[in-house]
């Protein structure tokens, strides 16, 4: 009986025929070619960059002399002897447990709200989602500055509907970082977006299950709907804390770039910025980026390890 | 003790759209009763109305002697098998199992015993600690059951509970809930668009098409004696045969009709206004006889197009002289090909005549 053979490349042997295009990109150049405009971006813009920025943190720099190697001074500077960097921590750290779960409420409200088949709901969508678009631009922020100032409008508000006159918001430290609270809780849109599209894919078929049960609807949130909504809890606490590290426009804009009333609003960005771009001191400002990053990553990997236990994904 | 359930004028509107047009039904204690028609006959509906989770736009819907129209879906003494099951899929099957019951504040033992015989009666006691996820489609059905079953409710509904299954596997549950109202002997309405299933289930059929209820009987009586054309051909499996007929005359014995180019006596007695009138004649695949002699009235020949052969039976797919279409059902393995001439005939007796508006004469 005749038999046919199928040769097989051995393996390690390279077949006949590669040039040095072969050789660099293997046997498809053309999906590296088409991945070419992302690498080019994200080797100069972001790689390279956060690389320099790594070697820079262990480094005396001020942007006009070249970089003197101080080994891990800065850590230790950062560490032992900065209080600005400790209250920029802790009002980082405030405005992240502040902010974040106030905003996720707020959102997963609305979100139920739109969710039980309002009419009109594209444009309340779109207009609610507005903020989320607007919210962390500089007239945003100068905007609230009005709003919050000694004689803005929720003072003139307060003055008419109830005769109390209010401080100046912004100015007093015991009330700036609030109000940014309030600026970032406002900006919704994003996260209520996505708790709509998660609760439009919980099946109608569990809610009328729990109906013939006699669950009633404060049950049903509890025992149906907030479980079947952890993946998108999940998601939008990971992406909202890590946006809330980040924050620095409004802080920016509200304190004159100071951090201020009494370093009430010194972000940690904003405390890095005024390390880098108003003392030249880039070494150590590339160091407090990279505890940035550090505090980021290990926030995201204990989110990401914690999911097993409270998060319910389905299939 | 079982349940009845009454339906006097049942109503169903949507705005100016009216799916359910005063439905009169009565389901008896123990019954189990199969909605069956095709998909937006409004089956689902009239199900999900009796449940309590439809709104009744008209009409009184009496649970014994209990009017439920404005009752809570929970108060209903009701328990439903939904087609996707809905069980929770963050909760393990004894947390399905238990949630009604827990609703209910019933104590943890109490709980644990029920959920216990349910599992015991549905065969899935190893499967209490796993999620819905890592069961297969049958296992997630039983645990549907189950979650009803622990309830002890005085009614069960089953909303196409089989549909999202393979075949095989839906002929095994459908033994296995006809066991289940054997040993409950709970009242049961059970929705399907399968007819084998309505068939092999009911102990009363409700046929129903755009909102209405075409006829109520036992599986055997709406095949025998289909009320109208509709009926006729929905039951049965191959479906029934229809050839357009006209009245000839009326003898002494009975009424004569010419179909397919021959005339036919019918030995009966037809109510019907006068002679020339339009018909339309129903035989089953079962009643159409192969052979030269085959049964008191010949068809002649007809050609052969199609034969299925399913080992138990035979099914021809047949054309006639005249262009009409017949399908043939015959018992054993019948050797005929395709593109042969069979003889065919009927007895006059089990031909179902229609008239125009699709009423049984």
């Amino acid at each position: 009986m005749a038999t046919t053979s199928i040769a097989r490349p051995q393996a390690g042997v390279r077949p006949e025929g590669g040039g040095l295009l072969h050789r660099l990109f293997g046997r498809q150049p053309a999906g590296y070619l088409f991945l070419l405009p992302w690498l080019v971006g994200f080797l100069g813009l972001t790689l390279g960059p956060a690389l320099a920025s790594l070697y820079l943190s262990f480094t005396d720099y001020n942007l006009l002399e070249s970089p003197n190697w101080v080994g891990a001074a800065n850590y230790v500077r950062i560490a032992t002897a900065d209080p600005r960097f400790v209250a920029a921590m802790r009002v980082t750290l405030l405005y992240v447990v502040l902010s974040v779960p106030l905003k996720l409420v707020f959102a997963l409200l609305v979100a139920m709200a739109f969710n039980r088949g309002l009419k009109g709901l594209p444009l309340y969508r779109a207009i609610f989602y507005l903020p989320s678009l607007l919210g962390s631009s500089v007239a945003i922020a100068v905007l609230w500055r009005q709003l919050f100032a000694g004689d803005g409008l929720v003072n003139m508000a307060l003055w008419q509907l109830f005769g109390i006159e209010g401080p100046s918001w912004i100015s007093n430290p015991r009330y700036s970082l609030y109000t940014l609270v309030i600026l970032s809780v406002w900006q919704f849109g994003s996260p209520m977006i996505i708790f709509l599209a998660g609760l439009r894919q919980i099946p109608v078929d569990m809610y009328e299950a729990a109906n013939l049960d006699g669950a009633s609807k404060m049950r049903q949130f509890f025992k149906i709907t907030l479980p079947l909504l952890t993946p998108v809890i999940f998601f939008n606490a990971v992406i909202q804390t890590i946006d809330a590290f980040k924050a620095f426009t409004p802080a920016f804009i509200i304190s004159d770039g100071q951090g201020g009333p009494v370093n009430s609003t010194l972000f940690y960005t904003l405390y890095l910025y005024q390390e880098g771009f108003g003392f030249f001191r880039m070494g150590y400002a590339s160091a407090l980026a990279w505890i940035l990053v550090v505090i980021i990553g290990a926030f995201t990997a204990f989110s990401f390890l914690s999911a097993r236990y409270w998060v319910h994904y389905d299939e | 003790m079982a349940t009845r359930i009454e339906l006097r004028q049942i109503v169903k509107s949507y705005g100016t759209l009216q799916a359910i047009h005063g439905i009169d039904l009565t389901i008896e204690p123990g019954e189990f009763t199969v909605f069956v028609g095709p998909s937006g006959c409004g089956k689902s509906t009239l199900l999900r109305m009796i449940a309590g989770l439809e709104e009744i736009s008209g009409g009184d819907l009496f649970i014994d002697a209990d009017r439920m129209n404005g009752v809570p879906a929970s108060k209903r003494g009701i328990a439903m098998v939904f087609q996707s099951y809905a069980l929770y899929p963050h909760m393990s099957v004894y947390k399905n199992l238990a949630f009604g019951l827990e609703t209910a504040g019933y104590k943890r033992a109490e709980i644990d015993q029920r959920v216990a015989q349910a599992a015991d009666i549905l065969q899935i006691q190893h499967l209490l600690q796993r999620r819905p996820k890592a069961l297969s489609g049958g296992q997630r059905q039983r645990v549907a059951i189950g979650r009803a079953i622990v309830r002890e409710p005085k009614i069960f509904l089953f909303d196409e509970p089989l549909s999202n299954l393979d075949a095989e596997l839906r002929v095994q549950m459908r033994l296995e809930i006809a066991k289940l109202h054997q040993t409950l002997g709970n009242t049961m309405i059970y929705v399907t668009h399968d007819q084998v299933e309505a068939m092999t289930m009911a102990d009363k059929i409700v046929v129903l098409r755009d909102g209405r209820v075409m006829q109520v009987g036992a599986p055997l009586d709406l095949y025998n004696r289909p009320a109208n054309q509709f009926v006729a051909g929905f039951l049965g499996s191959p479906k029934m045969n229809f050839l357009p007929a006209r009245l000839d005359s009326a003898a002494s014995g009975g009424h004569t009709i010419s179909v397919a180019g021959r005339t036919l006596d019918l030995g009966r007695r037809l109510a019907v206004t006068g002679p020339d009138e339009a018909l339309m004649m129903g035989v089953r695949p079962e009643h159409v006889v192969l052979g030269e002699n085959a049964g008191p009235a010949s068809l002649g020949l007809a050609r052969v197009q199609h034969v299925e052969q399913l080992g138990g039976e035979t099914i021809l797919h047949t054309a006639l002289d005249q262009g009409d279409v017949l399908t043939v059902s015959s018992a054993g393995q019948l050797a005929i090909r395709p593109g042969s001439m069979v003889p065919l005939g009927l007895d006059p007796a089990f031909c179902h005549l229609f008239g125009a508006d699709g009423r049984v004469l």
